[in-house]
Parts: C-alpha cells; structure tokens; sequence
C-alpha cells in the first residue's frame, strides 16, 4: 500500500501545458521532496493532490482511497490531507487553541482540549494556546499550522514552501524538528520547494521537476552523484564538464589525459561524451610550471572557489582552508588541476 | 401543480402587500396634481359626510404616465389636476370614462365640463401679472404682449416655461395669434427675464419685492396664499395684481378639474365625490380656503378675491387651448426659453 | 463523493446579475426599438446639444472643484503634523451624509437678495436695491458645480488620503533630499504616483454630479437628467426619455473606460503599501494655520454651516414639522434604507463569493456587471425598472385570470418592491465594491487551510471569510444605508401609492420655497447618516 500514488496526471490550462502525464508514488511513512524552479508545476501538483485544482486528468489515490480520476472528483474537505503554506494560514480572528481545534468541531470538549494539547505540546508550544496569531514568530506560528494539520489526523502532509518564510538559522532547526516529528508519527509527506538545502534536509527522496515532468526521483545522494541528465546536475550543484572520447571498456581520453573508470564504460570506443566533474572532484596545486592560470578567487569561509583557466575553458574548483598550511590562491597564479577519482556520471552530446 | 400552487401563494402574498387599499369598499383613490394641503380640507368634509375614506398619491410630475402604464391594473379613481392642459390630455389619452350625472350637470356650466364629462373643472383662476408696488404701482392696462416689448427688458421674472401655467398661456397666444407671432412674443419675452426662469409663482412674487424685476407672472391664488402666511404677507405686499389684456382678449383663464379614470375600481365612491366637489359646500371652500374663482354659480367669491375686482376673461374655449399644447412646448424648446 | 457536474449555485450569481442589468438593458431596448414620432429629432434639433455641453460642463466644474478641496485636505491629512489631524482625518467624510440638494437650498437662502449675507452688507454699505452692487447668483452652473463639489469632495479625499498614506515616504524624503521643497515634492513625487486614485475618484463624483437631480433642478440648470425628467413627465414620452437616457449611458461608457483606462496603469505605480506616520511633514507658523483654516473651513461651509442653518429653521418651526406625517416618512426612509443595504450587502456576497470560488474572467464579468448601475442616475433606472416590472405585472395578471383566480394588482410596479429593486440597481455596486476590496486581504491559503481541515466552501465561508470581512460588510451596509437615505429622483418616481420619504418630503418643502418646513426633515437625513457612520468608525478605529 502507498501512502500517494499519482498516475499518468496531467493538467493544462489556458492552453499551457502545466503537468505531463506525471507518474508519482510516495511509499508509507515517506517524505519526499518537490523541487524545482518556479513554473515548473512543482505547486500545481501539490495543489491538484489537495482538490485544489479541478481541470485535471489523470488518477490520484491515497491509501486505495480513489481521490481524483476521470468520474470522480472528491472535495478537498473529504481528503483528509493536511496542508501547511508559505504564509502559514493561520486565522488570523481565532486564537492558537481555536486554530487548532477547527477541525475538531465535532468533538467533545474535553476531548478537544485533549487533542490540541497533545499537538501543542508535540511542537513544543503548549503555553501559546490563548494567544493570537500576530503575538507569535513566524517559525512559531509555522510550528502551530503543522499542529492544526496534525490536529487533523490526515493520511498525507503536504508542504508548499514551508520554510521559505523563516530567517537561515531558524529555517534549519525548524526543518529538522518537524522531520523529526513525522517520522515519529509515521507520517507521509509532500514538500515542494526551490531551495535544494531544504530538500536535503528534509526529504527521504527528491522529485526534481521540470516543465511539468518529474526528471529524476532518487536520495539527494544520488541525485547530486549520478544526475540523469545534464539539467539535474547544474540543479544539483556547480558542475564543470569537459569533453571525452571512449578509448575502451575502461578509459577516457581528456585534456587531463587518459582517465579510467572504476566500472565497466557502456559506449562504444571513439564515441564523444561529457564527462561531469563537481569541484571537488578537482584538485589544485601550485606549481610554476602549471599549465592552468587562476582567474578569479571567492573566499567562502571554510573553502576558496577558484576560477580556473585550463586548455581552452573556465573550471570552478575548491580548496579547503583547514589546513594549517592554508594555500592562498591569487589571480594570476600558475596552477596544476588533476582529477580525483570518483564514479564518472557522462552525457550523451 | 404543487409549482403553479405555491406560486400562487407567493403572488397572493405579495399582492396584499402591495396594496391592500385597493378592493376595500368604501374608499376613493385620488391621483393629484394638487398638492394635498390644498385638497384636504375638502376631502376631509367629504369623508365626514359620507365616511368614505378618500387617499390621494399626490406628485408634481408623472401621474399620468403612471396611469398610462398601469393600464387596467390602475388602482386611481380620480385623476386631480392642477391645469387644464393635463386634463385635456388625460381625456385624449383615452385614460378617462363618461360620468352621467344630473348633479354635476346642474352645478357646473357646459363650458367648463368635458364632452359627456370625461373632464369637469371645480376652480377656476387667472394668470396674472404682479407688477411691483413701490417701483411701478398698478397697472391695470398692461398685457401679455407688453412683456416682449423692450421697455420691459430685464424687468420680467417668471417660473419655468415648461410649467402646465406658462404652456398654456402660450398656448392660447398661439390660438389666438398664430404660431409665428407667438414665437416672436416668446422670444421677446425671453430677452426681458431679469433671471434665468426658476421657482415657483411665489418666488416671483418675492423676487419683485426683492428688487430682482419689476413684474412677474403668477396664479391669482397664490397672493391669497401669500397674504396669510406670517412670513409671505411682506411679499404680497409688494406687488400690486393685475387683470391682463382687459382692453383686448381678456385675461388668461385656466381650471383645475377632475377625471374618472378608465379602469376606477371605485367608481360609484369616485362619482359622489365628483358630485361633492361640485357642490356648494365644496366650491365654498375652494373659494374661502384658497382664493380660487369656484365654477358653480352663485357661490360667493372669498372677500380678498372680491376685492381685486371683476374682470374681463378670455373665453377662448379650453379646448382651442389644449389643442396647441404639443405645439407650446416645441416653441420652448425652439427659442430655448429655459436655458 | 461528489461528481463533475454542473452546480446550481453557479446560477444564482447570473441570476442577480442578470435582475440588476435588466434596466439598462430595457433602456437601451425600448430607445432602439420603438418609434417615438420625431420627439427625439426634435429635441436633437433644439436644446439636446446645450443639455449635453451643460452637463459636460457641470460635471467639469464639480470635478475641478473637488480638486481643490480634496486634495490639499488629503496631503495635510496623510502626510503632515498639525493640531487635529486625527479629527479631521473623520471628519472630512462626513459630508457624505449631505445630500448635496440640501446644502443647495441653504446656501440659497443665505445668499439671496432677501437672505441675511446680502441683508448684513446693505445695512453696512447703505445699498438699496439689487442694482447698488454686484453679488454672485447661485443659482447657476458655477453655483451648483461648487455646491455639488462640496458634497462629493470627500470621495475624492478618501481615496487620496489611502494613495497618499501607500506611497512609501522612502520616496518624499528622497525627492526632498534631492533638493525639492516640501509642495515641489509632493507635486513631482506624491502626485504622478496617486494618479490612479485620482482617476477613480474623478470618475465617481463624475457620475454622481451626472445622477444629481434635485440640485440642478433647484438652481434651473438645464443636464440632461432634468431633460430625461421633463421628456418623459411634461412631454409624456417615455420612448424618448429612454433615448436620452441612451445618450447618457453613452456618456458613462466613456466615463467607465477611461477610468478602467487609467486602473490598468495602476499596477505600474502600485507600491508596496507600508504606512509611514513617523515621518510626516510638521507643519508650524503660517503653515500650520494655513491648514487648520483650509480644512476647518472647508468642513464648515459642507457639514456644520447647513446643520446650524437647518438646526435654526427646525427649531422655529418645530411645532409645525413636528407632526405624524413626519415620524411615519422617518420610518418609511429608515425601513427602507435598511432593507435596501442588507439586500445590497446579500447581493455583494452572492457575486463576491462567487468569485472567489470560482476565480475566473466569468466571475469577473459578474462583478462589474452587477456594479453597472452604480453608474446610472436614479432618474435613468426609475425608467429601467418600470419597463420591465410593468410588464412582468400585466403578464401575471393575464396569467392568474386565465387559472381562474382574481387579478393581482401591480404586485411588482405598483409596490414597494419596485422602490427597492431600483434602489438596489443603483446601490449594489458599492456594497460589491466595499466586500471585494475586504475579501482580496483575506489570502486564499485561508480558504485553502480551511476546505483541508474538513469544512466545505459554505462553511468556510461561514467561519472563516464572514469573520475576517465583518469590517468590510459593516461598511458596505453603513454606505449603502447613507446613500438610501439620501437618494431622491428614483424615489419620486417609483414610490407607491401613500409612500413618502424623507427625501421625497423634504423636496416637495423645497420645490415650494418653503425651506423653514423642510429643515426638520432634512435634518433627519443628515443625522440619521451621521450616527451609523460616525458610531461605525469609532468602532473600527477602536479595533484598529
């Protein structure tokens, strides 16, 4: 059984395609992560599994539960989904207790009082009850919509922006007590967001998407270390490619000479290919002699971002700044860039 | 048939809101032109007399039309107007029925009533000229043409000429004269206003003692009026009235009157109110309470309007009047009287 | 589980639409469609033209006017310190509550020949008579234009106070600190930024001097509304007065586009609307005095100089006004008024929640569609509503005689119904208006939130969206009440049999001169307006 099974969904209106036949499935007690840049459909999605969106074709289930397909259209009110949004939502003419407990209005009195504790106090803000929305930070008031969803007892979370709101340092420690608090009550969820560093820090698996596809679902890992296509990669992080030839089953010819591969290469001997390399797969050392020129140096703290010229074309590289021996880089330096070895990730030109 | 039903119900509802005097029995609904304080007094005579309980809607402009519209699920019973010409047009319009009645032949001469009294007048009054009394003194030759002469510029003060009172006397200007002499009156008349025309009768009347003009135009029972109000009694005072025309047509006459509607759902309470109202009693009234000439015979002139003194009236037939109304207000419009 | 299928509830919307359009529709129809026998080829020959240029020209000279009320008052308000600014902030919207015909015969009392400012400067100067010396009239299209101006400055105002206060004052310092006095700043700065403020603003006192009745026809200036009253009532031609009527919806149309013309630049200008009150301009010296005498003074001539002169009259004649006749028109405005603003404020929520459920350029078009009437004088929709409900009424009563039943009567025409269909054509758009721009503050993730916790739109609508625009339906309904109160042409013409209000009594007074009677009612007007608006704000401030 999965908590959220999307099937074949697409969405159109005013003659722009928004979604495209997307597939999607979310297994129990999974968080994954809607990531993309704004337009892509990542909001859309979110919106058409919340009932939100009614021009839709295609087939959403939630435990089995059949929410959308080409007969039926279930109201956002029966889907018992829990929704949190960027602006937080909260109501603004109820105090904390009274947000909480609106979708309790069935409920006995002391069993309301029973329930909205129970959440208060599991994001940590059982004192704010008779406060108003107004009198609360943003990351409280954020912490107090998750306990109104909660509150809810739905079957699925989902997250528009949540955290794009707070200020850096609060953002992180919200995100990972919030991620804490699912898995404990074993709650599935979908996140949308543009920022990659929320989606590592909160998801189990990440959905990057573009023009209305879902391009790559995987572990934040193996997204940033094995991208199906060159978009993911520049997504997932700063990315130098380099042109390469298969020479055989396990080496490449480059401008950094010939490279093998810790695995078996597929293509074929002669064919041309991309070949990515991170930063860090790039290592730097001064040398007079050094073919490669420094062009620009960012100092970034814990590390220096150096701009390289090497055989005809810029490689962004980095250099860790522990060391007591601490090299610093300055334009104009003559250097010498090798390529550590990794898994290599190629593109096809 | 649950829908036709419950509709039925609606309606039924709705129409007792509407208006629930309408079927009553002993009541009389009285269209008026005339302002109710100059009625009442007379409706509350009748409604002693008779117990008949008398509503009057009462507007200035409209009622007609409205009647027009209502067609046959018009609740009026009376049409009262001010004018002869809104008389005249209710008849024309076909929005009037006969009344045979001996008494209203009997009280009210045949030159006042309507053919087979579709119309009856109940007053008569004269429009006359005020001419002001520090400034000019009495003027008891002058005439309507006179106000287009040019010793006449800026001196002149009148309410609109769109106004039943002026359309009808230029109306019988036309009869009398033609439609090209009238215009040429109109337009002379026009160049004498000391003001753009506005008001009422009564503000004429006080612009004169104000000093604005030097004569005006205006009802005869409105100086009655004026002379017993506290605070208008000094503006009666400073004007003189006169009979115009006296040495040539006469002074122009005009009715106020009253007309059975078509469709009067009250029609025998409408008749005995016509009746009354051509009767002695009421035709005392007219003439005591507001100064109007009664069109009965032998019923005697309130003291203040006797004291003005007889006059020569243009007897020129109403109808000959009413017949060049269309034409009056193109006139107006034509030389642009009122802008 | 619900189906895809069509919901009723779509259909009311159009429904209310459709009723609220029907007069213009009827209008335009019956102009186009009957002959009225050259009437109309007439009057085009005669006086049209110098109806249509004084109209054009009045409305020129009550927007011109407004101007310079509104504007100074807005800038001293919204962005200078001086004593009593927190006063007059809500003051200055009080005289929406004057009907401008009763500040008209005011004014005309006091200033005629006979009236006590001519009196006061001839026993001065030993004047005679009229001839000694020049004074204005005021009854002419200068006179009414000011006259009308400082009844309708005050929507002006207050959406020049809300475009003044949203501009950033980052803005004014930066324009003073690139050297511009404090009035060069606000003319290069404030200015241009509100001009789209100024544009809404202009557009309604527009349409309201080309509604006013009862103020050009008190002072004999000929606009095509007292053209419109006279075609129909003196030359009996209801074809004709619908074809003027066409005339002047022509002129609105011009009206709307241009202002929807200048909203479309809105967006460009709009800032984001962060209030700064620390920074307001200090007014001290001359200044300060310059702007205590410009806004008291201005209050003085539109609010408190009419109420004393009325208060004068009514208490001298209070024996006289105090009657029967009176408490039962007080009555009879009230319940009406009420009723017409409760209906105004149903129909706002029927359109406005409509739109918000189902957002979209349908919804869209409802709501300016129902706002249509807004824009069209009383005297016009007088004349739309009778057409129709005229009809409507002879066809149920052939329909109830052919089921055997007795006739009906004029259920629809002949009642009150008709008085508040009218009402509402003209009123709807302000309470549509007032809930529209309360309802776009509550952020639709609210709605959202609610519909995912379990509540359907009806009861999200109940708990959450009514709560939040309380304040705005509060304001809509006070509004439309003060409007209803005040309104006369469409109420001299529509009122049923026995029916008066305090309006319609007050005009028969005044088309009488006798204005020492028409104080008391008039007076009930005014207050009646004044106490809801005045209790109404103190309420909201005291939230805010």
């Amino acid at each position: 059984m999965s908590a959220l099974d999307i099937q074949n969904l697409s969405c159109s209106y005013q003659k722009t395609t928004v979604l495209e036949a997307l597939n999607l499935t979310l297994n129990d007690n999974e968080i994954v992560c809607l990531l993309g840049e704004s337009g892509c459909g990542k909001t859309t999605l979110l919106r058409a599994v919340a009932g939100l969106q009614t021009e839709l074709s295609g087939k959403i289930t939630i435990q089995q539960k059949t929410l959308n397909d080409h007969k039926t259209f279930m109201p956002p009110e029966l889907r018992k989904i829990g929704l949190i949004f960027q602006d937080y939502a909260l109501f603004p003419h109820l105090n904390v207790f009274d947000n909480v407990a609106f979708s309790l209005a069935k409920m006995s009195k002391t069993e309301k009082q029973q329930r909205v504790q129970e959440v208060l106090t599991l994001v940590q803000l059982a004192d704010m009850a008779e406060r108003f929305p107004h009198q609360l930070s943003g990351g409280q008031q954020q912490r107090i919509a998750i306990a109104r969803a909660l509150a809810y007892q739905p079957d699925l979370m989902l997250l528009d922006e949540p955290f794009s709101n707070l200020d850096q340092h609060v953002r992180f420690q919200l995100i990972h007590e919030i991620r804490q608090l699912f898995k404990q009550r074993k709650m599935s969820a979908l996140f949308v967001t543009h920022s990659k560093e929320e989606g590592f820090a909160f998801a189990d698996r990440i959905a990057l998407m573009q023009a209305g596809k879902i391009v790559q679902i995987d572990t934040a890992q193996k997204l940033y270390r094995q991208p199906n296509t060159v978009y993911v990669a520049n997504f997932m992080g700063q990315a130098n490619y380099i042109n390469v030839e298969v020479v055989d089953k396990y080496s490449y010819q480059t401008c950094f000479g010939l490279l093998g591969s810790n695995s078996v290469i597929e293509q074929q001997a002669g064919q041309q290919l991309r070949l990515l390399l991170r930063p860090e797969h790039i290592a730097i050392t001064p040398d007079l002699n050094g073919e490669a020129v420094v062009k620009q140096v960012d100092f970034q703290g814990a590390l220096q971002q150096i701009t390289v010229d090497f055989s005809g074309q810029e490689f962004i590289v980095r250099h860790s700044n522990h060391s007591s021996e601490c090299l610093q880089f300055n334009i104009g330096d003559k250097v010498v860039l090798s390529v550590l070895n990794h898994d290599f990730v190629t593109f096809e030109h | 048939m649950s829908i036709k039903k419950s509709f039925t119900v609606l309606l039924a509802g709705a129409s007792a809101l509407a208006s629930s005097m309408s079927y009553a029995a002993e009541e009389v609904n009285v269209y008026s032109y005339r302002q109710p304080f100059l009625i009442e007094p007379m409706m509350k005579e009748f409604t002693a007399e008779t117990g008949i309980k008398v509503n009057i809607l009462f507007a200035k402009k409209g009622l007609i039309e409205r009647i027009k519209r209502e067609g046959k699920l018009s609740t009026a019973d009376l049409m009262l107007t001010s004018d002869f010409s809104r008389l005249a047009l209710f008849a024309k319009d076909g929005l009037a029925q006969p009344v045979a009645s001996d008494i209203l032949n009997k009280n009210i001469p045949s030159k006042f009533r309507g053919k087979e009294n579709q119309w009856v007048a109940l007053t008569s009054r004269v429009r006359n000229i005020y001419s002001s009394s520090e400034r000019v003194g009495p003027a008891p030759k002058i005439t309507y043409q006179d106000l287009a002469t040019p010793e006449f510029k800026g001196k002149v003060c009148m309410r609109s000429g769109k106004h039943p009172y002026n359309v009808s006397l230029l109306a019988s200007i036309i009869a009398h004269e033609g439609e090209a002499k009238a215009k040429v009156w109109l337009e002379g008349l026009k160049a004498n206003l000391a003001r753009k025309p506005q008001g009422n009768d009564r503000g004429q009347v006080k612009a004169v003692k104000d000093g604005v003009c030097d004569y005006a135009l205006g009802n005869s029972y409105y100086l009655g009026k004026m002379v017993n109000d506290p605070k208008q009694v000094s503006w009666a005072e400073a004007v003189n009235i006169n009979f115009p025309n006296q040495a040539t047509t006469g002074s122009h006459l005009n009715v106020s009157g009253i007309s059975l509607a078509k469709y009067s759902p009250n029609k025998e309470n409408a008749i005995k109110l016509m009746e009354f109202l051509s009767g002695d009693v009421a035709q005392q009234m007219y003439a005591e309470i507001n100064f109007e000439y009664p069109v009965k015979e032998n019923v005697q002139l309130s003291k203040l309007v006797a004291s003005w003194g007889t006059f020569k009236a243009d007897d020129i037939a109403l109808s000959d009047i009413a017949a060049q109304h269309e034409a009056a207000i193109k006139l107006l419009d034509e030389v642009k009287f009122d802008l | 589980m619900i189906s895809k299928s069509f919901n009723l509830y779509k259909l009311l919307p159009w429904v209310v639409t459709c009723i609220l359009l029907s007069p213009i529709i009827a209008i335009v129809l019956s102009a186009f469609v009957i002959d009225d026998s050259g009437s109309f080829q007439h009057l085009l020959d005669t006086v049209l033209l110098t109806y249509i240029s004084n109209t054009l020209l009045l409305i020129l000279c009550v927007v011109l006017f407004s101007i310079c009320f509104a504007m100074p008052c807005a800038w001293f308000v919204a962005c200078c310190e001086f004593p009593t600014r927190r006063t007059l902030q809500w003051v200055l919207m009080l005289p929406l509550a004057m009907p401008p015909y009763i500040i008209a015969i005011v004014y005309t009392d006091l200033l005629d020949f006979s009236g006590p400012v001519q009196r006061t400067l001839r026993q001065l100067f030993g004047w005679q008579s009229a001839n000694d010396y020049y004074f204005p009239d005021i009854r002419t299209l200068l006179g009414a234009s000011v006259i009308l101006a400082l009844a309708l400055f005050p929507y002006l105002y207050l959406l020049l106070r809300g475009a003044f206060l949203a501009q950033s004052g980052g803005l004014f310092q930066a324009a003073r600190s690139l050297g511009l006095s404090p009035l060069r700043a606000f003319w290069r700065v404030s200015i241009p930024l509100s001009r789209s403020a100024m544009a809404v603003g202009i557009s309604l006192i527009a349409m309201e001097t080309l509604g006013d009745f009862a103020t050009v026809n008190y002072f004999a200036v000929s606009t095509l509304t007292t053209a419109i009253y006279d075609t129909w009532l003196e030359l009996g031609s209801l074809t004709t007065a619908a074809k003027i009527s066409s005339v002047m919806l022509l002129v609105l149309v011009i009206l709307i586009s241009l202002e929807n013309y200048s909203r479309r630049k809105q967006k460009v200008y709009q800032r984001n609307g962060s209030v700064s009150t620390d920074i307001r301009f200090v007014l001290t010296g001359w200044k300060k005095w310059g702007a205590l005498t410009f806004t008291w003074l201005l209050i003085s001539l539109s609010l408190f100089i009419p109420i004393a002169v009325l208060l004068y009259y009514a208490v001298h004649y209070f024996a006289e006004s105090l009657n029967d006749d009176l408490i039962n028109y007080t009555i009879n405005s009230l319940w009406l008024a009420f009723l017409v603003a409760i209906l105004a404020l149903a129909v706002a929520l029927v359109v406005n929640f409509y739109q918000r459920l189902n957002p979209g350029l349908g919804a869209k078009s409802a709501v300016r569609l129902s706002s249509l009437g807004y824009a069209v004088p009383g005297t016009v929709v007088a004349i739309g509503v009778l057409i129709p409900l005229t009809n409507i009424d002879l066809w149920l009563n052939d329909l109830f005689i052919s089921w055997g039943l007795s006739s009906l009567g004029l259920v629809l025409s002949g009642s009150l119904f008709i008085l508040v269909l009218g009402y509402l054509v003209r009123f709807s758009a302000i309470a549509v208006g007032s809930v529209d721009s309360s309802l776009v503050q509550v952020s639709p993730s609210l709605d959202l939130a609610s519909r995912t916790l379990g509540h359907g739109p009806a009861k999200t609508i109940w708990r959450v969206n009514l709560p939040l625009i309380k304040k705005g339906l509060l304001t809509a309904f006070i509004l439309v009440f003060i409007e209803a109160m005040k309104e006369l042409p469409a109420a001299l013409l529509l009122r049923p049999f026995n029916f008066e209000t305090l309006a319609t009594y007050v005009y028969q007074f005044v088309s009488d001169e006798m204005i020492e009677y028409a104080a008391l009612p008039a007076l009930m007007i005014i207050v009646l307006g004044l106490i809801p608006f005045i209790v109404v704000n103190n309420m909201l401030e005291k939230r805010s």
